[in-house]
């Protein structure tokens, strides 16, 4: 049995019907992310005054992860475009370039991940005495990497120190805490760059909760995360569509070129969206 | 339908495509910059943040899906979207003195409290 209008735009509609199942499917994802969005906005909103992590994310990584998007997003209309006009060869080419950038977004990604993996929060029982910037402070809540017989570990929480029977670990501090505004955060930062982390040890005793940066730390990282992933799920399905067509289903270019082309609209539709989400999780996320 | 734009229509598009391109990377930067500069307003931090991601997300919607020269049905399937969207987004503003504050929660009592919102 044929498909009716693959290729052909339908009368009632002017569309050929792929692309009303695209817009209809897009439509679903707007809710989707939506409702993400709005739990976002609403813990936030909720959170007591100085509890809401913020400055955590690195944004130099963030902004050219942007730029990737975005580049790979230009790529795939100027595939089509090229379709369009016949060339198949320059198609292959941008399209080489979209996947390229698909998965290296997604490499970035997981760097990121990996690196908040090991990153920590402790909770101490008696507070200690650490530099913040220029300032000495006395505080019972640390931002820091642990290092436990030189290894920097990953997923550690309170139960791991009893269990692993750690008595204690050296902790590299890092400079600020996100109780701090951004302004006090960024001058921090600012002023204790290229300086060496100083170690510290700290006894297991001492210590009321551990937490690495990953979904149960708070709910910050509990949305960041759900985000961030359920977009990078995206934009794997995308990578793995385009690359579908751009690959074996290439075939069809020679038996219904006009088809083809559409499939190649379809998925672009798709990846632009995909584009769309990033353009406000990144400011949103990253930087607010 | 594609047969329907000549080689020079599609030459012109590409063009477009470019100057797209480039307002997008421009728009990124403005965002990353504008955000170290530390507004002293959240509202505004927030506003600008926002302003920004709405015009490169139309600039995406309106020249890379095409949205500015689609077809009616399109339109109206995003109308209905729209509508829903917003709805979506306005159920905890008109909830917002319910909604649990930090530690603290108390479901029965009403109080209402101006400041707790927008509090950032």
């Amino acid at each position: 049995m044929e498909i009716p209008f693959t290729e052909k735009a339908r009368p009632d509609t002017g569309l050929y019907n792929a692309k009303v199942g695209i817009w209809l499917f897009l439509a679903s994802e707007v809710m989707l992310f939506g409702a993400l969005f709005s739990a976002y906005i609403l813990l936030r909103v909720g959170a007591d005054p100085g509890t809401w992590p913020h400055g955590l994310l690195n944004i130099p990584i963030g902004t050219f992860n942007t730029a990737v998007l975005i580049t790979s997003s230009v790529t795939v209309v100027l595939g089509w475009a090229a379709l369009q006009m016949g060339d198949f060869k320059a198609y292959r080419k941008y399209q080489a370039v979209t996947i390229l950038c698909a998965l290296g977004f997604l490499g970035i990604k997981s760097f990121e991940y990996k690196d908040k993996f090991s990153h920590y929060e402790v909770w101490l029982k008696e507070p200690v005495t650490v530099k913040h910037g220029d300032k000495e402070v006395k505080t019972d809540r640390l931002l820091g990497h642990i290092d436990y017989n030189g290894v920097h570990p990953y997923f550690w929480k309170t139960e791991t120190l009893a269990a692993k029977k750690v008595e204690s670990f050296k902790f590299a501090p890092d400079p600020y805490h996100y109780t701090m505004s951004p302004r006090e955060m960024a001058h921090a930062k600012q002023e204790s760059s290229g300086h060496a982390h100083e170690m510290m040890e700290i006894k297991s005793s001492q210590v009321k909760r551990l937490s690495a940066f990953v979904p149960a730390h708070s709910t910050f990282f509990a949305i960041y995360f759900t985000l961030t992933a359920l977009h990078g799920l995206h934009v794997l399905g995308g990578a793995l569509v385009i690359a579908y067509i751009w690959g074996p289903g290439a075939k069809m270019w020679k038996t219904h070129p006009e088809q083809y082309i559409n499939r190649v609209e379809v998925s672009g539709l798709f990846w632009h969206f995909v584009d769309l989400v990033w353009i406000f999780l990144f400011p949103v996320i990253y930087l607010l | 339908m594609s047969n329907a734009h000549s080689h020079d229509d599609i030459k012109k598009h590409v063009r477009t495509y470019m100057v797209i391109f480039f307002a997008l990377l421009v728009g990124t930067v403005v965002t990353v910059w504008l955000n170290s500069v530390h507004f002293e307003s959240a509202a505004l931090t927030i506003g600008i943040a926002l302003f920004v991601a709405i015009i490169k997300a139309g600039l995406v919607a309106g020249f890379f899906m095409h949205l500015l020269s689609e077809k009616k049905a399109i339109y109206m399937m995003l109308a209905v979207t729209i509508f829903f969207f917003v709805a979506m987004m306005f159920l905890f503003v008109w909830s917002r003195d319910q909604l649990p504050r930090g530690g603290e929660y108390t479901p029965t009592k009403y109080v209402p409290n101006p400041s707790a919102i927008g509090s950032y």
